[in-house]
This record gives C-alpha cells, structure tokens and sequence, in this order.
C-alpha cells in the first residue's frame, strides 16, 4: 500500500529525492565511500520507486497536474490570476511518465555500475553528487509544464553533463569535450531562453498549457519556434549539429556516456513537446514534419555511415547513437506531417508516432547496455581503440552476451526491443514515404555491419598475449549491464505489452494538445 | 498466448515467439546435423592443422584480423563521400558553432517562407 503522501506529492518527489541525494552525497562522502556509494543508490532507487509510482499514476487516473505553492497541488489557475496558471506546475501526462520511468531504468543501472566503474577514480563524492543532478535535470524537463522551468532543468542537464564529460580532467581531451558541450550547449540555452522571452512577451504566460491555448503562430512564434526546434534538436544530437556528440560521448566515463544518451532524449522530447503541445494544429504541421524528417534521415545516414570507419569503440557508439536518434525523429516527424489529417493519421501516423517513441526507450535501453559493455572492456584492457583489441571473448563471456544482445538489438534484429519499434517504423513511413522506409532499413544493415566488426575487433580470434591478465568485469557492472539486458530482452519478447501498457498512451498524450491544455487550465 | 505476444504494426503484424520456436527448432537442428559430424577429430595431425598453401602456420595472435583491417572496401567505395564528410568532423568547436547557427538560419527560411 503506498501511503498518501507520497501519491499526492510524487510529481515534486521525483525531483527532490535525486536532488537531496545530489546535495548530501558530498557531505556523506565524508564519512566514507561505503556510506556515500549507498546513499548514492539509494536515492536513485528511491527516484526509481517514485517514477513507477508517478508513472502507474498517470497511467491509472490521466494526467496529473502539481502545483507548486498552491493550496492544493490540482489548483491550477488561481481565482485572483485572470484565468492564468501564475505558479510554477508539473503536468506529467503519459509521455512525461514514460520519459521519466525510462531516465529512471537507465539511471539506476548507470548508479549500480559506477560503484565498480569509478572504484579506483578521486573525486567520487563530486561524480556521484553530478550524477544525481543530472537526474534532476532530466526528469525535470520531462515534468514540467512551464517553458522557463522547462529551462531551468535544461541549463541543470547541460551543466551537470559537462562537468560529467570533464570528470577525467588529468585527461586535456575530456576537458576539451566537456568546453564543447557546455558552449554549444550554453548557446542553444539561450536560444531556447530568447524563445521563451518572445513567447512570454506575446501572451503574458510562462505556462505551456496557457501559451497553447492562445497561439496565434505569429512571425515571432515562428521565429520562438524555429529557436527552439533547433536548439533542441541539437542538444538531442541531431545531423548536421552533432559533432559535439563523439566528442562527449567518448571523453566521459562510460557509465556518464550511457545516462548522456538519456540526457539527450530528454532534448528529443522537448521538440516533441514544442510542436505537439506548445504549437499543435496552429502549425504548418507538413512543413515543420518534414524539417523534422529530413534532420531523422541526416541523422540516421551520416550517423551510420562515419560509424563504421571509427577505430574507437565509444566514438563508434557515440556516432551510432546520432543515427539510432533518426529513427525517432523520422517516426514522430512522419506522425506530426500528418497530424491536422485524421484519415492519415489513424492509417499510419499513430503507429509512426508509436514506433518513434519505443524507439525512445528501446535505443536509452540498448545503447545504454553498449556503452557499459565498451566501458567494461576499456576498465579491463585500459583501451579503447579496436585495433588493439581482440580474443575478450575468451576471458569477458558474460560482456560478449550483453553486448551480443546490445548489438543484435540496435541492428534491429529480431527477437530483441530494436526490431520491435524499427518494424512498426518502417511499416507505417513506407505508407508516407517508401523512399525514407527503405533508407531506415538499409541504415540498419549498416549498423549490423558496423557491430560485426565491433565484435570481431574485440570478442573473436584468438587470446592475445597483451591481455592474459584480463578478467571478467567486476559483479557490479555485470549487474548493471544485465538489468538493461534484461530490459531488452522483455521489451522485445513482449512488445505489444509495452506499447499497450507505456507507449500507446504516451503517443496518444502528446497527439491530444486539447487534452493537454485542459488537464491544466480545466474549464478556464 | 497469441494475442499477448503479438505486436501489431498496423500493416502487419509481428509475433517475438513464434519466431522464438523457429529460432529453437532449427537450433535442435544444427545441432542433430553437428551430432553427425566426427566425434573426436583428436589435438593433432592434419586433421586440424589449417592448409595454408604449404607456408608454416604463423603465432595465433599474429592472424587475428584488426578493426582497422574491416571494411576497407567499404569506405574505398564511398571515398568521395568520406573525404568530403570527414572533414566536417573537424574537432573545432567554431565550425561546430557556425554550423548550427546555418541550421537556425536554414530553418528559418523554411519556416519563415513555406509555413
């Protein structure tokens, strides 16, 4: 039985729980690393506990509207505003659940497997106390329902991400790609902050719901929107402003790699939210679907294609993570071209939509398991370039499985999570476009090609003498990897369950902008 | 069971299990097709010894295939694509500053001209 309290107040919960994790952890460092590491976890299970809880919520009653400082948190709008909701809200519909409980999954394995990753690394208390402000910062942008708090936890993710990339600062190169991400990152918050401005200066709200329900898709909307659109779509690491991402990726320690890919999404959702409920219908939904279409198509493609001659592993998976980040744009950029048509929407666009959006929480699930299988190996061997790997496989077994499975599953092979949202993919874009499905399918034989020469590199031939000494990873990051391994294991096994379950509604929230809007401002 | 598993794609549909069963059953059958095979080939002799044109068998970890050695063809075939993208990938952060601000600028003229 879950007490009352926490139902009531799960939507501030999900964020203060990581957030005085993040600001005790230093001082509990104190009194050791023992201590620190288990508050650590701790705070991230309970964010875990908290998000199934918030997510089961949302599922069960619809969305749920938190109103900070109100009498009440449902009390929205106050009778003395003039109908305007003037306090910071939380609207967590089933996209922002989804988006959260997913952060949550990948958070906790992330957790789990640093405890053994960064066993041997000074500045523990600072990484961990990161970590968990990076949580804040994702889960926060995925709650809330106010454009300026929405930037607020941007500027949290982006700075605790590059503080993250730089951890390694005896490395000049990690300080380097840390610099890069903070400064494109800095740049695309102001823009998003400059597009806020404009927004707040036209209709007098903050609040998504409000602005929503009276755009009038101005020039400066269009211009807020464009601001935003690319802003987002860059921190996300969208083609052609994803050179940052192999930088950050390969620099930061792998676990920090694995939760930037989630970090990421958080970006990817905030477009989705920007067209779908901030401008909705008041869009040219055509126009702005193929700009989001065409940035899927760039992303996937170039993505795959400068994965494959990579010699590092992690710039390898860093590249593959901008093309996998296609897939989700062509999805919900097929179902946002179609949106203002019912007929196109209910024949494919829902399933493009759906598909896009497990594709969400398939790639942080497989892409997080492969970057801790690269980060197990360089923890091992203390390299990461495949020319001087190979023969793990006769010394790391239980990394090969997971990365096998990894591997497999962002390939799209079946019967693993990647095939599943790839599929209902290519099905419904081939109605819309046949040329995009098959581009997305031939993206993904690149990417099998891409991973058999991974594998190869690191797993096959014989043991060579260099690494006689390599053990298996240590339990901690086995069970790290395996939680995520098992996650793509289910969700490919039993997809139906997951789109029934998390995805269908989540796609159907983020279509239903009416919906949205009144689940905040109710009959205002 | 059929149902639960069963994942609609709105064209089509795709069921993880059945494709599972079929996985397991051709597994059974290579291995029924290995069991066929010689029982114990033994450690030596020739056998087991690889044919290598007469030239002596080199060091194990001297014949391991290297990731860079992978896909030269490829990348050879579609060398006008990577001398012209691989450059883009310059590493510095001024380029990956002035691309971004062309995206905006790109983004605004469709925008701005078509919506």
């Amino acid at each position: 039985m879950i007490p009352a309290f926490i139902l009531q107040h799960a939507p501030a919960l999900l964020l203060c729980v990581p957030m005085l994790g993040a600001f005790a952890t230093p001082l509990l460092g104190r009194l050791g690393a023992g201590i620190r590491n288990a508050w650590a976890l701790l705070a991230m299970l309970a964010t875990l506990c908290v998000a199934g809880i918030l997510t089961s919520e949302v599922l069960a009653n619809g969305t749920l509207i938190y109103t900070f400082g109100a009498a009440a948190p449902s009390f929205a709008v106050p009778l003395d505003s003039g109908g305007i909701p003037i306090r910071i809200i939380f609207a967590v519909d089933a996209m922002g659940a989804f988006m959260a409980l997913s952060a949550s999954i990948v958070g906790t394995a992330v957790l789990l497997y640093s405890i053994a990753s960064q066993k041997k690394n000074s500045g523990q208390d600072g990484y961990y106390g990161l970590l968990l402000l990076l949580t804040v910062g994702i889960l926060g942008m995925v709650c809330t329902g106010d454009l300026f708090n929405f930037f607020v936890f941007l500027e949290i993710n982006s700075l605790a991400g590059a503080a993250l990339v730089a951890y390694r600062v005896d490395k000049g190169v990690a300080v380097e790609a840390g610099l890069k991400y903070a400064v494109l990152s800095t740049l695309g918050g102001l823009l998003v902050l400059f597009a806020i401005a404009l927004l707040y200066g036209q209709y007098d709200a903050l609040n998504i719901a409000m602005i929503a329900s009276r755009m009038q898709f101005t020039l400066l909307d269009k211009v807020a929107l464009v601001m935003l659109l690319v802003a987002l779509a860059m921190k996300a690491g969208s083609v052609p402003m994803h050179f940052w991402t192999p930088d950050a990726y390969s620099m930061a320690p792998s676990a920090i790699t694995a939760f930037l890919v989630v970090a990421s999404q958080a970006s990817l959702y905030g477009v989705f939210r920007v067209v779908f409920s901030l401008y909705g219908l008041a869009l040219d939904c055509l126009t702005v679907g193929w700009i989001i279409i065409i940035l899927g198509v760039l992303s996937m493609f170039v993505g795959v294609t400068m994965a494959i001659p990579q010699k590092d592993v992690k710039r390898l998976m860093a590249y593959h993570a901008v093309s996998q980040t296609g897939y989700m744009l062509l999805g919900v950029g097929v179902a946002l071209a179609v949106l203002g048509n019912q007929d196109l929407l209910a024949a494919y666009g829902n399933i493009a939509m759906q598909g896009g959006i497990f594709h969400i929480i398939n790639h942080a699930m497989y892409k997080g398991l492969l970057f801790l299988t690269a980060g197990a190996i360089f923890y091992r061997t203390g390299t990461r370039n495949l020319n001087r790997l190979g023969g793990l496989g006769h010394s790391m077994k239980w990394t090969m499985i997971f990365f096998i499975i990894g591997a497999l599953a962002i390939a799209g092979i079946p019967p693993f999570n990647g095939f599943a949202s790839k599929l209902m993919i290519y099905e419904s874009v081939f109605l819309f476009n046949p040329l995009l499905s098959i581009i997305a399918m031939v993206v993904s034989i690149l990417t099998l090609a891409s991973f058999v020469k991974v594998f190869h590199s690191i797993f096959m031939g014989p043991a060579l003498p260099e690494y006689a000494e390599v053990r298996e990873a240590p339990l901690p990051m086995l069970i790290g990897m395996g939680i995520l391994a098992l996650m793509v294991i289910l969700f490919g096994v039993f997809p139906q369950q997951v789109v029934d379950i998390l995805v269908a509604p989540a796609a159907a929230a983020l279509t239903d902008q009416g919906g949205y809007i009144a689940s905040v401002l109710g009959g205002a | 069971m059929a149902a639960i598993v069963t994942l609609q794609t709105g064209t089509g549909f795709w069921n993880p299990l059945a494709w599972c069963i079929a996985f397991a059953i051709a597994l059974v059958f290579a291995y029924l097709i290995w069991m066929l095979g010689e029982k114990d080939p033994g450690k030596g002799g020739d056998l087991v010894r690889p044919y290598l044109s007469g030239n002596p068998e080199p060091e194990k970890s001297a014949v391991h295939l290297r990731g860079g050695n992978l896909y030269w063809g490829f990348t050879e075939a579609l060398h006008g694509y990577y001398s012209r993208v691989t450059p883009l990938h310059s590493g510095i952060l001024t380029d990956y500053l002035l691309w971004f601000l062309g995206v905006i600028a790109v983004v605004l003229i469709m925008v701005g001209v078509l919506a």
